[in-house]
């Protein structure tokens, strides 16, 4: 349904334009109905520059971005816009910062309609609403017709995806949603998105924390410097992760029963073996894949 | 014994009222002890720690005394706490740098942090130096502006300069939060060594994630809307909690590994209770599944065994 | 900080209180114990009474000459009359009327471009930003005083509006540059990316979304354009540019110097105009800086 062919994404930078920094490299992935994706990375990893592309609000600077066919950058004008955004939404790291503070938080509800739904009822407006906050599992005498700083981060973020909901989206970008949420109502949001995945929805999961990345996803995609470095189904690329990136980055991320300590004398006792990964030249800007195992990919080696 | 925290309480003034951040926290830290201060958002956590060094403007000590080595604090005067802080109390904030003058050279900002307090920036020199390559930093870095340096880095270089006189207490106040992964567990594990060589006497990590607390701290208090909830080795805090919230808190953690098809894990319900008008009795009762009629008393924080802290009527 | 925006933020036991209203009222709050805005507004608010109120007492032209010559201040005549029998206190409630015409006109046109390039060139970036950026600094460069004297002295009818419109036209650049930057900044947050998610035009976007959380700014951008117009216009008059047809405090003080009533001590002929004009600019900057005080949560003194 969403596929990635060879995505760049060059920003100029330095006084006169004349730097070039690769955001984002010669990056080929696809999302399929039903399929929760994680695009896992740390700051600078071009991860969020690939939510941003997918949702249109940068364009790529070269390569194909298609939903369901149709090549996006090719999307021109307002109403073809408007169409589009019927079918892909975002939701944001930041609820606090969602949510224009000054007005009710059920604004964004109304945004949609105002957009999508002018012809629609009140009464079925509201019947409308009532079952995407009931989805989402908020009681909605908690959660309508109050601002935003009356609610919970994780109650934001809800109605955030709530929203996306009213509209009978396709695909899901779903950018670093839980990062400013507290651990208790983390996992309440990363199982809605489970249940989002049951009814058939593509989610993109763009995210720094690789213990929640695997939680959902079906498949892990590890980016450094904005090419992939490893891509494969999450559960093999958990278990047995071949990149050398992808190793150092799973022995420092903080687990809960296992220490560092612990973590280094296993990798020491039983050494993982050596793959040969794919090479380009210094001035070359692809970032080519080898596949490992079936399905299982590794990237370039960038030092 | 390092630490005496007693009956301590810290309002913030507002004004619809006071909120009540810190109401009534005892515990002590122990030489040599890092104790991991965990929480959600809003728990108090942060109040305790700048309660540790400064109060704000906005913040009132209402209650409760601080004993740092044998001596009273006195947190409410701030004339009074000059002498304490960084001689005896240093923090390392969140972002450190990133509020410092961006013109100077950190080797300039260094030494005029040091003639600040009364000391010849000549007289540290070499043990400084020998800081930074401890912490893995080239003493070039002191000819360096702190936005030439990256985010791990520059929690580093704060790291040394808030140790540089042997603190006996050093607060991190989520200082690794903003860091990559692979940086967070150099700074972390460095925060350690600087333990073990004896920079620091013994150190309070304030921090929302657990799982990195579990990495480094020997012990972890668990606070909730403003009071402790539990506070016991990190072991005992991450295999056999015993307060609810610490239970439910530890088991809606996933694991690197886990998936939502093996096992769903579950979240608490609600939301903390507002603390302008905080409820009777336990805090936690509206959210607690095993809560009963006692839970209306405040139940008392207590030994429930050696070294381990509880407050709730089920555990006492 | 979190922690108490926390604490606050989920405090919902007593009766919830929309936060507009709240906002509202805290703002209030410190709007009523802040002497700054008091005293400021007050002054201003009593100088716009005068300049509203007073020409319906003092008769229909005052130019005219009413009365006997050089007369200082008496019951008769308040602030004395001119060396030609004019009657000073006519001419200072009318010149404080056209006063205040010309800031609230040339300042409005300064507002309404300035905030208008800024907020496009804010919003939408790019291309957009730096040509009208340049344009901005274009216009910032110009010596705008010059220009006035030229462009104004080509007319031969000169009123307090177009005096006012020439006004705005040159005094933008800094209200488009101060706007820009706010915008900038406003444009990244997530409820702008969220409102284009959902199909909103740029035109709404900017005036839903961006504009209502920058409003205190707005005010006070308008504020100082509007202080800067009455200075720039009194700038003019007194070099005999003025409205041909009128009076202002400007052209009060032209006629008062052109008259030697510096040498000939008519102290009364040149204070009064004088002095409304220091005291209506500096309470309006009074004003400004208790705005801020009480807008800016970083500035307020519990």
């Amino acid at each position: 349904m969403l596929e990635l062919d060879r995505v760049h994404k060059v920003y100029r930078v330095g006084a006169f334009g004349g730097g070039r920094l690769r955001a984002v490299r010669d990056v080929s992935l696809t999302v399929k109905p039903g399929e929760v994706v994680s695009l896992i990375g740390e700051s600078g990893s071009g991860k969020s520059t690939i939510g941003k592309m997918v949702l249109g609000l940068f364009r790529p600077t070269s390569g194909r971005i298609t939903v369901e066919g149709t090549d996006i950058t090719t999307i021109k004008g307002f109403a073809a816009r408007k169409e589009y955004y019927r079918k892909v939404q975002g939701v944001f790291q930041d609820p606090f910062s969602c949510f224009n503070p000054i007005f009710k938080a059920d604004r964004v509800f109304e945004m949609i309609r105002s957009s999508y739904f002018p012809g629609v009822s009140d009464a079925d407006w509201r019947d409308k609403v009532l079952a995407a906050v009931g989805t989402v599992r908020l009681d909605p005498e908690n959660v309508l017709n109050k601002y935003p700083h009356q609610l919970s981060g994780g109650q934001l973020q809800r109605l955030l995806i709530a929203r996306a909901l009213l509209l009978d989206i396709k695909l899901l970008v779903a950018d670093e949603i839980i990062s400013m949420l507290d651990a208790s109502t983390r996992i309440d949001v990363l199982n809605l998105l489970g249940d989002l995945k049951e009814r058939g929805l593509g989610i993109l999961f763009v995210t720094h924390d690789l213990s929640l990345g695997n939680y959902v996803s079906d498949t892990s995609v590890i980016l450094r410097k904005g090419a992939i470095a490893e891509m494969g189904p999450t559960l093999r690329v958990f278990d047995n992760p071949l990149h050398p990136y992808s190793r150092h980055l799973l022995s420092c991320v903080p687990q809960l029963h296992r220490t560092w300590a612990e973590v280094d004398a296993e990798l020491a006792a039983n050494p993982p073996e050596d793959v040969t990964l794919p090479t380009v030249a210094e001035d070359d800007d692809s970032a080519p894949l080898l596949e490992a195992e079936e399905g299982h990919f590794v990237g370039i080696d960038q030092g | 014994m390092t630490l005496r925290v007693k009956d301590l309480k810290v309002y913030y003034q507002t004004l619809r009222g006071d909120v009540h951040a810190l109401d009534g926290v005892t515990f002590d830290l122990a030489d040599g002890e890092i104790m991991g201060l965990a929480g959600e958002s809003g728990c108090g956590k942060s109040t305790l720690g700048k309660s540790l060094i400064r109060l704000d403007s906005r913040m009132r000590h209402v209650g409760g005394s601080i004993e740092l080595d044998g001596k009273d604090l006195p947190i409410a005067d701030d004339d009074a706490m000059v002498p304490f802080r960084y001689h005896e109390i240093s923090l390392i904030p969140q972002y450190a740098m990133s509020a410092l003058n961006p013109t100077r050279k950190i080797g300039r900002m260094i030494n005029e942090l040091l003639r600040a307090r009364g000391l010849r920036p000549a007289d540290i020199a070499e043990e400084l130096e020998r800081r930074l390559e401890l912490v893995g930093l080239d003493t070039d870095v002191l000819n360096r502006f702190p936005i030439e340096l990256s985010g791990g880095m520059k929690q580093r270089v704060v790291m040394v300069m808030s140790t540089l006189l042997n603190p006996s207490l050093l607060i991190a106040d989520e200082a690794t939060s903003a860091l990559d992964v692979s940086t967070q567990r150099s700074v972390a594990e460095s925060m350690v060594e600087f333990r073990d060589r004896g920079y620091v006497k013994s150190m309070v990590f304030v921090t929302h994630d657990i799982s990195l607390v579990y990495q480094m701290a020997d012990t972890i208090m668990v606070m909730y809307a403003g009071r402790i909830a539990e506070k016991a080795s990190t072991s005992t805090i991450i295999n056999n909690p015993q307060h609810p919230y610490t239970q439910m808190l530890i088991s809606a953690l996933p694991e690197v590994g886990s998936t939502a098809e093996e096992t769903r894990l579950e979240g608490i319900p609600g939301t903390p209770p507002g603390l302008l008008h905080p409820p009777t009795g336990c805090r936690f009762k509206d959210r607690c599944p095993m809560a009963f009629s006692k839970c209306n008393e405040q139940p008392p924080l207590l030994e429930i065994e050696p070294g381990h802290w509880a407050a709730c009527w089920k555990t006492g | 900080m979190t922690d108490v925006a926390g604490a606050t933020g989920a405090d919902k036991a007593p009766a919830p209180e929309p936060a507009a209203e709240r906002r509202f009222s805290e703002t209030l709050h410190f709007a009523r114990r802040n002497p700054k805005l008091l005293i400021g507004s007050g002054i201003v608010l009593t100088l716009l009474f005068i300049g509203l109120i007073g020409p319906f007492f003092v008769g229909d032209d005052p130019n005219a000459y009413v009365g006997p010559q050089s007369e200082p201040p008496n019951g008769e005549y308040w602030l004395g009359t001119t060396s030609f029998g004019q009657d000073i206190w006519a001419q200072f409630v009318y010149g404080l009327r056209s006063t205040f015409l010309i800031g609230v006109f040339g300042g409005g046109v300064a507002f309404v471009i300035g905030t208008a390039i800024g907020f496009v060139a804010g919003y939408k970036g790019g291309i957009i930003d730096e040509v009208l950026n340049m344009i901005t600094n274009v216009v910032l460069v110009l010596p705008a005083m010059v220009v006035l004297i030229v462009a104004v002295a080509y007319l031969d009818a000169r009123g307090v509006f177009v005096q006012g419109l020439f006004i705005g036209l040159t005094s933008w650049p800094w209200a488009a540059r101060a706007v820009r930057s706010q915008t900038l900044s406003l444009a990244t947050r997530d409820f702008v990316d969220l409102a284009r998610l959902s199909g909103r035009r740029t035109w709404r976007i900017i005036t839903t979304e961006v504009a209502p959380n920058m409003s205190s700014y707005l005010v006070m951008t308008f504020i100082l354009l509007f202080g800067s117009a009455i200075l720039i216009a009194a700038g003019l008059d007194f070099i005999g540019l003025g409205p041909t047809n009128g009076v202002s405090l400007g052209l009060m003080l032209e006629s008062a110097v052109a008259w030697s009533a510096l040498q000939l001590q008519m102290w009364w002929w040149f204070i009064p105009p004088g002095l409304g004009i220091t005291t209506l600019v500096g309470s309006l900057y009074i004003l400004n800086v208790g705005l801020d005080e009480v807008f800016n949560p970083k500035l307020r003194e519990l």
